[in-house]
């Protein structure tokens, strides 16, 4: 393994778990706090290996939801923080992914999923914690996940997800999938003139002055390190601008809404997605991660064979890109939804295009990927009856 | 020489009071000892951070004007854990009840413990769920009542002490509320000392334990505990049949040799640093 401050430029040839760790510590990650589990173990052993050169701080804890717990306190320092996980781990981490959602502490949580539920499928892929990611912490809250599909743009999406936890002080998830996580894949490292580096609002104001969520600078309020004079309070529960506990109903609503608010008004330019030859498609294929690539191929296949097929690929998965799927609902006839689950982000697509169209799902849950001519069938299938 | 009259309204958030306990409740005279503790430290306030996690014990915090963090249940010494390894030159004490710290966060306190992290826990040991009505915690004695031991209680109660020590914490006491002046001794010393320093507190909550077991208000209980508590020194000269039901308070660990956590994670910094300046 090369050092931290590896010669940019060069092709490497990474799993994608260390693109994860590489680009972390690109996008200014100086704490991680992990736990082993397969198959993520290898963004901890990479982040063990480089963090200290940079001055950073990796510990493995007793277990994750302590890892959660680590990061979180590591950020309220000022400490950009990640962690990874997978699958059962992810099940402990929403724990703290919901105090950092109400107490509005900025990080990185990765899951390379794999089977479950339960312990499932150790050391092979799956795409079925998407809903989990949504939902899985108790409690209404805000919830951004990305979802990149190869390893550039698994380094630029895990430095988005850093500026992005910065910006709107929300923890960020990161959903790659055991195909991912392991797979080595040539790629250029990104020059840092390709991305930028955003950091968190820091108070503008004396320690006398400063309200930890004092929504009169935005939605998202300036947020000062421990240690540096501004002595606040944090806390899981409801709270007020001054951090303390509240229980009045209209304050406790209107900082619920405003902690979703302060994501959902920039959905436009929060969602990332890719478009694929879908300008003239009477049948879109929808799809994520690693089975995207091969719904690519599928759609190329069915082009080769005179089929009109495009494929929408969503990077951003949460806030789901819901306006450009109902507007592709109008233009095409059906949609064909290939996901390693038995059908999770279908369920948006259908809400999304909120019409009588297909949209059939082509599943796999035993932890191997899609096969592309399983997709190019159901493409040909659909355009049969459309 | 006699101590100069500590400011505590300094240390306090005075528009957050009054507090939230019950009258007579012992964590009043665990925060004030501790900020006694501090204030014989002389710590910079703004250098602290106090960290909790749920129950009536852990709501201290909210009333301390330090650096301060409300966690989870159980989970304090997690956040605790991010915190000291991301500022390792600041002061961080956790606060925590019986169940919060041995029941649920059972896990995170032995393995802090072990690690011998520069962390002060202080566990206020009342021997019940205070805030979420009384039910019986790992350290409720045999044959109490609580809500969900009506029947009496079966459950074998933890020790402490004993807990703390054999996972490797090197700072380990044992005070009580009858004897305040003792507390803030152990706190002192638990701060001061650099390494993982455990101080269980015999507290009171007569609300929820009391009431169950014939002792309905604070006076009653903490006499109970008075009755029980034998200090070391004394414990030293009785018999094992003299001992029988007493509880030993006092400095029960204190080992200044075992290297503390951060500071060999900024061994280890420089180590590699080193490795990379010369491969550079």
């Amino acid at each position: 393994m090369s050092s931290a401050s590896s010669e940019k430029s060069d092709i490497v040839f990474w799993q994608g778990n260390e693109v994860v760790a590489r680009a972390a510590i690109a996008a200014g990650c100086r704490f991680y706090g992990g736990y082993p589990i397969t198959p993520s173990s290898e963004i901890a052993a990479v982040m063990a290996e480089l963090l200290p050169e940079v001055g950073g701080t990796f510990i493995q804890m007793e277990d994750e939801i302590a890892a959660m717990g680590t990061v979180i306190g590591a950020s309220l320092v000022g400490k950009k923080s990640l962690t990874a996980t997978s699958g059962p781990g992810f099940s402990l981490k929403l724990e703290h992914l919901g105090y950092a959602c109400i107490a509005e502490v900025p990080c990185v949580i990765v899951n390379v999923m794999r089977g479950g539920p339960s312990t499932g499928l150790p050391t092979a892929p799956a795409q079925a914690d998407v809903m989990q990611a949504k939902w899985g912490t108790h409690g209404d809250h805000p919830t951004i996940a990305l979802a990149p599909a190869f390893h550039r743009e698994i380094y630029l999406d895990t430095i988005k997800a850093f500026n992005i936890s910065e910006k709107y002080r929300v923890p960020v998830i990161i959903l790659i999938d055991e195909v991912l996580g392991h797979m080595s894949e040539g790629m250029i490292i990104p020059d840092p003139s390709e991305y930028e580096i955003i950091d968190r609002v820091k108070p503008s104001v004396p320690p006398e002055e400063y309200n930890p969520y004092d929504t009169q600078y935005g939605d998202v309020p300036p947020m000062a390190n421990y240690f540096e004079g501004y002595r606040f309070h944090v806390t899981g529960l409801n709270h007020g601008a001054n951090g303390f506990p509240t229980t009045v109903p209209d304050i406790c609503h209107n900082d619920e809404v405003r902690m979703i608010q302060k994501v959902m008004k920039d959905v436009d330019t929060l969602t990332e997605y890719d478009e694929y030859m879908l300008e003239d498609a009477e049948v879109a294929v929808f799809a994520f991660g690693s089975t995207a690539r091969g719904a690519k191929m599928a759609v190329e296949k069915a082009r080769q064979e005179g089929l009109k097929v495009g494929l929408f690929r969503a990077i951003t998965l949460w806030p789901f890109p819901e306006k450009v799927i109902h507007e592709l609902g109008q233009r095409v006839k059906a949609f064909v939804v290939p996901e390693m689950n038995l059908g999770q982000m279908i369920l948006e697509v259908e809400r999304s295009v909120h019409k009588e169209m297909p949209i059939v799902g082509v599943n796999k849950v035993g932890g191997v990927p899609v096969p592309p001519y399983e997709i190019l069938e159901k493409i040909k299938e659909v355009l049969q009856h459309a | 020489m006699p101590k100069a009259a500590v400011d505590y309204l300094y240390y306090l958030r005075a528009e957050k009071l009054p507090h939230m306990w019950c009258p007579g409740c012992g964590i009043g005279i665990v925060v004030k000892s501790m900020i006694g503790a501090i204030d014989s430290l002389g710590w910079d306030k703004n250098d602290i951070a106090v960290i909790s996690g749920i129950g009536c014990t852990s709501r201290a915090p909210g009333y301390m004007d330090m650096n301060t963090l409300h966690t989870t249940h159980g989970r304090a010494l997690s956040f605790a854990t991010g915190v000291k390894m991301a500022a390792p030159d600041k002061h961080i004490i956790v606060i925590s009840g019986d169940g919060d710290a041995t029941a649920i966060g059972g896990n995170h306190f032995i393995h802090a413990c072990r690690r011998n992290i520069d962390i002060t826990l202080i566990i206020n040991n009342n021997n019940i769920y205070g805030m979420t009505g009384g039910q019986f915690s790992p350290t409720t004695p045999y044959g109490a009542r609580a809500a969900t031991t009506p029947h009496g209680n079966i459950d074998p109660a933890f020790d402490l002490v004993e807990l703390a020590k054999g996972a490797g914490a090197t700072y380990v006491a044992r005070g009580a509320v009858d004897n305040a002046r003792m507390m803030e001794k152990y706190f002192k010393d638990g701060m001061e000392h650099h390494g993982f320093s455990v101080i269980e507190i015999l507290s009171n909550c007569h609300t929820q334990y009391g009431r169950r077991n014939k002792m309905a208000d604070a006076i009653t209980m903490i006499d109970w505990i008075s009755d029980q508590v034998v200090s070391n020194k004394k414990a030293a000269k009785m018999s094992p049949e003299e001992l029988e039901g007493k509880i030993i308070t006092g400095e029960m660990y204190h080992n200044t040799e075992l290297a503390e956590y951060t500071d060999e994670y900024a061994k280890l910094i420089e180590r590699v640093q080193a490795k990379a300046a010369l491969k550079a």
